[in-house]
């Protein structure tokens, strides 16, 4: 296990995303999370894709693909299909970060559990950190699953984000929004990633009992699209995850940075 | 996850299954099992635990569920002596014959059962996943018996194999969903039930049809089929006056396996022996035998062995048979292989039509594909075991099978002549 410097010097990579989504968030305007999968709609333009976004988002998730993603709708499905095929892994993928210049935008990955552990969780951790990933995201890994990997990921200052959802018991709610590092991913609906949502009460109450558990900023995904709907979030949450609408843009050749920006509203 | 890597761990984690310590609270086998399932289905798996720990310890629940059994199902289902394929291989051949029961397998102990549990937990809705098509078509005779509308997910490449059960399923009034995503068989359709589950984990009940995805289900599907094994072995006791030498089954995802094995694992003196199909051969891609050639890693919500690349990535796998035709297994027998109790073998494609052929010629029984694989490594194993007893799990009649026989055994010169 290698030694990490003392925690003096610089932020913690976990703390990075923190500070970014309460920084964009500070004028109660929702922070954008942005969602793309690596390689898709093509390993050449991975780099590209990604810096642009980086650019108009405050935080960059990047998707590994899976051939069995239970998690994700049609649109994710397909992406990661396509990538696979393209031949993406989780070693190019940390390759092409060796090779980007240094971002402002903190960079997680959200992958399913098996081809961390077949990278080897505790390689994995190192790897990651030392191409400036600050956390990840694992759909199938339940905080109760999670140990060994917070264990991994806790001497590089990685952040484990936890996911809970309107269906999770208010025990366990506190508990694993408590528990969870960068943000918590509250989950705005029951379901697979991909389909519209609005807000409604019900989704309100569930975000304030969230906000009250976590001492990290809360994000809230599955299914944003819109303008609307992240302007109906403003003052209950601290950012928004945009997913299979932006794979979306890319998959249609359009400007994912023109499509971020007009998710906020003016500056006024 | 603690491995088991010395002989002495290797003991006491057998005498842990013995004392029925598996699954621990965790919902562990050693370092197996687990549940590696979305946050949104963690509260379902929650409820259906503690449904599960309730109802199937519940007398009256039990009582209903063994009174179907017998009325309905057709339960306890015979063991047959098989004299003239023991003639044929020299070992004394037993058969448990679950070809008999109600649909034509084992599928139907754990459907009827979780279909009942689903009943009690106040479920509006039952999906299920299928890949030969028999725990389909037993999930919809089920569901047709306790009144709950049905969704079966399948494989487009399956129901294209399996022609006769889809319009087996239809007729019992459930819906059958073709799934053209992944790879188009039975594990892009768990993909998509668990999706389906997802989107309503509350009214809807999922009836897993094998010993595999996050604890509960390997614990209920296991509980479900244990009939088999206890059956069989009291039937063993009384008409051959001994217990057998050896035990084999086939194994996809291992229910009918862990079904019979499970009341066995505590007789020292009897051999079991898990048989996985081998496909074409070695090569990954090429088989569906997961615990002889996968390695451990994350699928379905639990943590087993698998058939991957060095990636992570889940591989596609071939079998001539569609019900074994999956690159995972339950929790449990990885467990078993792990500690030594349970062997694991393959058996080719060629060998099990050879199986089925002999089968059908000697005894006047049709088996299953799947089931053909437990009938050749029977073979294998009588060549070196003379006159000694074997007791093959017949898992389910071989009717489903007909089109992929007719392009095979059917299809060469000596049986169209006839």
């Amino acid at each position: 296990m290698s030694e990490v410097a003392p925690r003096t010097a610089r932020t913690l990579p976990r703390e990075s995303i923190v500070a970014a989504l309460r920084e964009a968030a500070k004028n109660g305007q929702p922070a954008l999370v942005a969602f793309l999968t690596a390689g898709f709609p093509s390993r050449e333009r991975f780099r590209e894709d990604l810096t642009a976004i980086a650019s108009a988002a405050d935080v960059v998730e990047i998707g590994v693909p899976f051939t069995d993603p239970m998690a994700d709708g049609v649109t994710i499905q397909r992406a990661s299909e396509q990538a696979l095929r393209a031949g993406v892994s989780l070693e190019w993928i940390l390759s092409e970060l060796a090779a980007l210049p240094l971002l402002d935008t903190p960079l997680l990955l959200m992958s399913y559990l098996n081809p961390l552990l077949a990278y080897g969780l505790a390689r994995l951790a190192a790897d990651a950190a030392r191409c400036r990933v600050c956390g990840f995201i694992v759909p199938d890994l339940p905080f109760d699953e999670s140990d060994d990997f917070r264990a991994a990921l806790a001497p590089h200052g990685l952040a484990l984000v936890q996911m809970v959802t309107p269906v999770t018991p208010p025990e366990r709610l506190a508990r694993v929004a408590g528990a969870s590092q960068g943000f918590v991913y509250a989950v705005t609906m029951t379901g697979t990633t991909g389909k519209s949502v609005t807000a409604p009460k019900e989704i309100a109450d569930y975000l304030e009992r969230v906000r009250a558990a976590a001492a990290v900023p809360v994000c809230a995904g599955f299914g944003i699209r819109s303008a609307e709907q992240v302007e109906a979030l403003r003052g209950l949450v601290d950012g928004v995850v945009v997913g299979s609408a932006l794979v979306e843009v890319l998959e249609r050749g359009e400007s994912p940075q023109r499509w971020l920006a007009a998710l906020r509203p003016p500056r006024r | 996850m603690n491995a088991i890597d010395t002989a002495a761990e290797r003991e006491r984690a057998l005498a842990d299954v013995l004392a029925g310590r598996y699954p621990d609270e965790r919902g562990r086998y050693g370092p197996f099992g687990g549940r590696y399932v979305p946050e949104t289905l963690i509260p379902a798996h929650e409820r259906l635990e503690r449904g599960a720990r309730r109802w199937l310890a519940d007398a009256a629940f039990q009582a209903e569920l063994n009174q179907e059994l017998r009325d309905w199902v057709g339960r306890p289902t015979a063991l047959s002596p098989a004299p003239h394929l023991s003639r044929r291989w020299g070992a004394q051949v037993w058969l448990k014959r679950e070809d008999l029961a109600h649909t034509g397998a084992h599928k139907i102990n754990n459907a009827l059962g979780q279909a009942m549990l689903a009943r009690r937990l106040g479920a509006r809705r039952i999906v299920a996943e299928t890949g030969a098509g028999q725990h389909g078509v037993a999930c919809a005779a089920a569901c047709a018996r306790v009144g709950l509308p049905c969704t079966v997910y399948m494989g487009a490449l399956d129901m294209e194999r399996q022609a006769p059960n889809v319009g087996r399923m239809r007729l019992l009034g459930a819906k059958v969903v073709a799934v053209n995503s992944g790879d188009r068989t039975l594990r892009a359709a768990i993909d998509e039930a668990l999706r389906d589950w997802v989107a309503d984990p509350t009214g809807t009940y999922y009836l897993l049809g094998s010993a595999v995805g996050g604890h509960p289900y390997p614990y209920i599907v296991r509980e479900l089929q244990a009939v088999i094994g206890r059956e069989a072995r009291a039937q063993m006791l009384e008409r051959a006056g001994a217990l057998p030498d050896a035990l084999i089954a086939c194994v996809g995802g291992g229910s009918n396996s862990i079904g019979l094995f499970h009341a066995f694992l505590g007789d020292a003196g009897v051999d079991i022996i898990g048989v996985e199909a081998g496909g074409r051969g070695a090569a990954l891609g090429e088989n569906a035998a997961t615990v002889v050639y996968g390695r451990p890693g994350v699928l379905h919500g639990s943590y087993s062995l698998l058939l991957q690349d060095r990636h992570g990535q889940i591989q596609e796998t071939h079998s001539i048979s569609a019900g074994l035709d999956y690159p995972g297994v339950g929790p449990e027998h990885a467990l078993l292989a792990s500690i030594g109790r349970v062997r694991y073998e393959t058996v080719d494609d060629g060998e099990a039509l050879e199986a089925v052929r002999e089968c059908c010629r000697l005894e006047g029984i049709l088996p299953a594909l799947e089931s053909a694989h437990a009938l050749a490594g029977a073979r294998r194993w009588a060549a070196t075991h003379a006159g000694a007893r074997v007791l093959v799990g017949l898992s389910g009649r071989g009717d489903k099978d007909m089109p992929t026989l007719s392009q095979t055994l059917l299809a060469q010169p000596d049986e169209a002549q006839r």
